[in-house]
């Protein structure tokens, strides 16, 4: 399958990465061979097979719908890149 | 005191036990040996202050007599694995600074049982590599050559930090994490041996996740029985992940009696790859006689579905990568870009994202979300999901026929060297993940052990993939071939 540059923007996009214009095309072309090796999945009958949820059998465990952790605003905010006043600083969203 | 960094787990637990040797003494000798190797970029982040603290508190415990097997033991940790006040930053430039405010489950572990961190071992960024060459720290760098050549060679990835550590006696023993083949590719590029147990043997809580139902932490090791005795420490049921089982973890290295009469190998025929090296071939039958004439049951079979296990490991994987990566996005820890006037939020997401992630966790993050993306669920995502299921399925066949372990190469070559895939396509890059990866798909353990020296002097792996949960069956088996193999080959030193 052939990814054309305007979908490769749409993609960037969508991941949130910024990509210079100039390096849309080779990132299009790399998509296109990843999807090409990717394609060889439309040889296997699938028909009727589940898809995978838990590689293993399992049911997840439960436990009492509690407050099990906390109080640590400090700890929380001490890798952030810009914290005001216990809080994450980002730039203005809204006008 | 370079002779102390050569011990192997199990000799330097004896060794201190008995009052030979004091862990303080084998930490010190390891720091010596990581402050002459930095010509192969495999610490990162050297923590000598936190090594020698845990080294003394060790010395203590043992002279009270409460001495874990892994008690005073100097390891290093990849930089996959949260740990406390110490960089963790998953080799990747978004994460530089990061400190952690806690401790991964498995790092816990291992310093409640006693165990020394080095430091932080080099990677490729968020393990998305097979030859560490996506580090932002630069590469790790095999202590392998070949023969007189001094040209530098990859030690694999992605855990290629612990796997050149160990390999060059920097520590004892490493920890490793493996999604698609990181513990067992580096293993037998090294000369080591590496264990990826169970889906859910290791607790993932503090590991930092590149695909959740792939990954799995593991030991990286100088012997079987070492991995045996790592492992045990690592593993076990944890509350804070959800898909951690709640099992028993038997005593591994118990299990070791190196008995396999009667049990029964397969080898699987859709191994034997086009074009795959005379020697590999040659090695895979060599290991298949050695099990043999251990008194070993050797059975053909078949795994029809694996040559889709890598398009479909491209698939789930960059999938899970862009779900979780999607958490990289400058306002809770990492580096954030910095805005020109008028910039918005948006324009700080994508250049934080732009600046901070490399090429190759850029081109899987954006693959992952194509695949994702509405009109593409079903098509790529949801196919590979069946086809994973089919996957798995052929494994549970060949088992139910009473297949113990299943015989395969490591990996489809020796060593490469640094460099020499750069230009190629990616998907060049992947294969090296083409015997490795179908146990990551099917959450089986898998474990690679050193079984020879090719041609060129380098070392070559061999891979026994056990049955769910029965890693003690597996080692043992592992255990059996490397007696037989007799690999005691090191690397000559360089650096």
């Amino acid at each position: 399958m052939s990814i054309d540059t305007g979908t490769a923007a749409k993609v960037a996009k969508l991941a949130r990465i910024r990509v210079e214009p100039d390096h849309l095309p080779e990132l299009a072309q790399e998509f296109s061979n990843i999807l090409d090796f990717i394609e060889q999945l439309n040889e296997v009958d699938i028909d009727g097979v589940e898809p995978m949820v838990s590689v293993t059998p399992m049911r997840l465990k439960r436990r009492v719908d509690g407050v099990t952790d906390g109080g640590m605003q400090d700890k929380v905010l001490a890798n952030a890149p810009d914290a005001r006043e216990g809080f994450f600083a980002v730039p203005k969203v809204v006008e | 005191m370079t002779d102390l960094t050569r011990m192997k787990v199990a000799q330097a637990r004896d060794a201190l036990r008995a009052g030979e040797v004091t862990s303080v003494a084998l930490t010190e000798a390891c720091l010596t040996a990581i402050e002459g190797a930095d010509a192969l970029g495999a610490f990162v982040h050297k923590t000598p202050e936190i090594a020698l603290e845990q080294a003394r508190a060790a010395d203590a415990r043992i002279q009270e007599g409460d001495a874990p097997s892994m008690c005073g033991i100097p390891m290093g940790i990849k930089d996959l694995f949260c740990t406390k006040g110490v960089p963790s930053q998953a080799a990747s430039g978004i994460l530089k600074g990061f400190k952690p405010e806690y401790e991964s489950t498995v790092t816990s572990q291992l310093f409640d049982a006693g165990a020394v961190m080095l430091g932080k071992l080099n990677m490729d960024e968020f393990a998305m590599g097979s030859s560490n060459e996506t580090s932002v720290y630069g590469n790790a760098v095999n202590p392998w050559r070949r023969g007189n050549d001094d040209a530098a060679l990859t030690p694999g990835g992605s855990s290629g930090g612990s796997a050149s550590a160990v390999a060059a006696d920097l520590c004892l023993a490493a920890t490793g994490t493996d999604t698609g083949g990181s513990i067992r590719q580096p293993a037998a590029f090294t000369g080591i041996t590496g264990i990826k147990p169970t889906y859910g043997r290791c607790s993932r809580w503090g590991i930092i996740a590149f695909a959740s139902s792939l990954d799995q932490a593991g030991p990286m090791t100088k012997d079987v029985r070492d991995a045996a005795i790592v492992l045990g420490a690592m593993c076990g049921h944890d509350p804070r992940d959800s898909t951690s089982v709640d099992l028993p973890v038997p005593d591994f290295e118990s299990m070791l009696t190196g008995d396999i009469r009667g049990k029964a190998i397969g080898i699987p025929r859709e191994y034997r790859m086009d074009g795959m090296p005379a020697e590999i071939d040659a090695l895979w039958d060599q290991g298949r006689d050695m099990l043999r004439d251990a008194g070993a049951r050797i059975v053909d079979i078949s795994l029809p579905h694996t040559k889709y296990a890598l398009p479909t490991y491209y698939v789930i994987a960059p999938a899970e990568a862009s779900s979780n990566l999607a958490r990289y996005d400058g306002v809770r820890y990492g580096h954030r870009a910095t805005l020109a006037s008028g910039e918005g939020i948006n324009d700080m997401y994508e250049k934080t994202r732009a600046e901070g992630f490399g090429p190759e966790v850029q081109r899987r993050v954006m693959v992952g979300t194509y695949v994702l993306s509405a009109g593409f669920y079903d098509a790529y995502y949801n196919r590979a999901r069946k086809v994973r299921t089919l996957i798995k399925r052929d494994f549970e066949q060949a088992f139910a026929t009473g297949v113990d372990a299943i015989l395969t190469p490591a990996t489809p070559s020796a060593a490469f060297g640094l460099g020499e895939l750069q230009d190629a396509d990616p998907v060049q890059m992947y294969l090296n993940d083409v015997f490795t990866v179908t146990v990551n798909l099917a959450g089986l353990p898998g474990i690679s052990v050193p079984a020879g020296l090719d041609k060129q002097g380098l070392p070559l792996g061999l891979q026994l993939i056990g049955r769910p949960w029965e890693e003690g069956d597996l080692l043992n088996t592992a255990y059996a071939l490397e007696t037989a193999a007799g690999f005691v080959e090191k690397p000559t030193k360089w650096w």
